[in-house]
């Protein structure tokens, strides 16, 4: 049962051969078998087969939908409400969310089976998995390399089939990154396009909410659930949401496809090379043309991100100050000693890097040369998206520079780790949506490649990931 | 390039505990970042308006109606330490 698609799950829940309370057990028997993964923080197995039950009815009465039924799992940034949502930090280890994420509401509402909260780096500020505090997910294909990050926990699960689709989300590459490293499909949507209500945040004008699973056309499907306008989020666009899957099979005949010289230099590992290279002649065959394309300020995008990642990351972590929810410090001798003591004891050191990062970026006196300089960098890169995509429908990248390095490679180098995001910050910058499909392998670890499209062309980017996926199996490969 | 006792007035600002023995470790870490973030000079600015919104996108406003239900009770039951419907602190003012 896990190997089958949602449609192919959704057609054997319709013709009873099989129940979504046997599947859901299913799932969990999976979970706890592959515990070693440690894609899960929190399992929720009494609720996950409660839910079933209900969705059995709902597919007996006839009122289902494709994924009601469907077991899948959130990334541990979304709220649950009276189940424990920890965002991977001791601070949040005793938070028992009050309310739901609008993109919890929206999928209990088609009736989605939720088995738990994943496993993520901590406040989402990571791209290996490895500053959670409940310990580095592994890979799948390869246990001792990492999983990605930050929704490593995320393509894990879909890799080794713990979930069906999963959600994540992503402010510099958080779900397109692990998605390559662990061979499986992962869609960041346009900024704005999924509701961050409930969503904790990180950099808030850059995060945003996406769906991973084992193809783009599943992808498809949970983000036609997540998506659309909300009234809570005020970055919200009330833009119409298409359908995801109409289009899918759409022929990719003179489609345009851009390849920004900047990213494909002398630098570019060689197998990567040669990898992309394969998948640029495979999209060739199926009928589209591609155009060297240029986007000279690239190169800024990582200091850029790394200043308005850090001063927002300052700001909105400033909520836990150990009064209202999360973890306190014992005996604070005073309110100062409370609150520096309890988030010093309970934030980890990339978080606490970042704050200090943002804290100085935003201080007075150098507010103009870091936060104001890199809001101004941010214009640049986005103009030249604007211009390229006037030029062509979407643009096709590397995802990573490599496949998944090692658990401990990178720790002790945050820059080195922050280098290895060159190809998928850019895209947060400008609020474009982008998809990470599987696009082969090197060393026996898989590696992805990225289509960029333009703002609110999600259903395209999809299109182009599963005509591809049409014709390639690289997304059907699974870890032994 | 920050020194040991501007990264500790930074951490005081963000009321952020640091140990003594981690301090200069941040600083060299704070430092590399820096240099990374430097880069952004090379590149001319001037006129370019910042950009805080992908979409340039304005704060949306709503009409001032309470729209939420009062759940003080509820969302105390998550509090480290709360007494007649207040959150407790230290003592402020002696």
């Amino acid at each position: 049962m896990h190997n089958k698609t949602i449609t192919e799950l959704a057609q054997g829940l319709r013709a009873k051969e099989f129940s979504s309370v046997e599947l859901t057990q299913h799932f969990l028997n999976r979970v706890n078998k592959h515990a070693d993964l440690n894609a899960f923080i929190t399992v929720t197995a009494d609720l996950a087969l409660q839910a079933a039950q209900l969705a059995d009815v709902r597919i007996a009465k006839g009122e289902a939908g494709l994924l009601t039924g469907i077991p899948m799992a959130h990334k541990d940034i979304f709220c649950t409400q009276d189940v424990k949502t920890t965002c991977g930090s001791k601070m949040l280890d005793n938070f028992i969310a009050p309310y739901n994420a609008t993109v919890v509401d929206k999928l209990n509402a088609v009736g989605v089976v939720n088995l738990g909260k994943l496993n993520m780096d901590e406040f989402a500020m990571g791209s290996s998995n490895e500053t959670s505090f409940y310990g580095t997910v592994k890979n799948p294909w390869n246990k001792n390399a990492v999983a990605g990050g930050s929704s490593g926990g995320s393509a894990a699960a879909v890799a080794a089939k713990l979930a069906v689709c999963v959600t994540g989300t992503d402010t510099g590459g958080s779900i397109r990154q692990p998605a390559a490293f662990c061979g499986v499909s992962g869609i960041k949507p346009t900024y704005g396009r999924v509701s961050r209500f409930g969503m904790i945040a990180y950099a808030s004008s850059l995060d945003q909410g996406g769906s991973m699973a084992r193809s783009a056309e599943d992808c498809a499907i949970l983000l036609q659930s997540m998506a659309g306008f909300d009234a809570k989020d005020s970055t919200s666009v009330d833009t119409p949401v298409p359908d995801y899957c109409v289009d899918l099979n759409k022929p990719l005949t003179g489609l345009k496809i851009g390849l920004p010289k900047e990213f494909f230099t002398s630098d570019l590992n060689a197998d990567m090379a040669a990898t992309l290279q394969t998948a640029i002649e495979e999209y060739k065959k199926l009928g589209a043309e591609f155009k060297e394309v240029s986007m000279p300020n690239l190169k800024y995008a990582i200091p850029a991100y790394y200043v308005i990642a850090s001063a927002e990351c300052s700001s909105n972590l400033s909520r836990y100050d150990g009064v209202r929810f999360g973890y306190r410090c014992e005996n604070p001798a005073d309110l100062n000693d409370l609150y520096t003591r309890s988030r010093g004891e309970a934030f980890g050191k990339e978080v606490k890097r970042r704050i200090l990062m943002g804290t100085y970026a935003l201080s007075s006196g150098y507010y103009d040369a870091y936060y104001l300089k890199a809001q101004q960098v941010r214009r640049l890169i986005s103009e030249d998206f604007k211009n390229v995509l006037s030029e062509v429908d979407v643009i096709f990248s590397p995802v990573t520079p490599t496949p998944a390095f090692n658990i401990g490679e990178k720790t002790a180098n945050p820059i080195e780790m922050y280098l290895a995001d060159i190809y998928t910050i850019a895209i947060n910058l400008a609020g474009l949506p982008a998809i990470s499909i599987p696009a082969g392998f090197i060393n026996e670890m898989p590696v992805g490649l990225q289509l960029i499209g333009n703002y609110f062309d999600e259903a395209r980017l999809l299109n182009v990931a599963h005509v591809y996926q049409n014709t390639t199996d690289w997304h059907k490969q699974s870890p032994t | 390039m920050l020194s040991v006792i501007e990264v500790k007035e930074i951490a005081h600002l963000a009321r952020l505990g640091i140990e003594d023995e981690n301090v200069s470790a941040y600083a060299d870490d704070l430092n590399g970042i820096l240099m990374l973030m430097a880069q952004m000079s090379e590149l001319n600015t001037d006129g370019v308006k910042a950009m805080a919104h992908p979409m340039d996108q304005v704060q949306r406003l709503r009409l001032d109606n309470v729209t939420e239900n009062n759940q003080r009770d509820y969302f105390q039951t998550i509090a480290p330490q709360t007494e007649d419907g207040l959150y407790l602190v230290p003592k402020v003012i002696e």
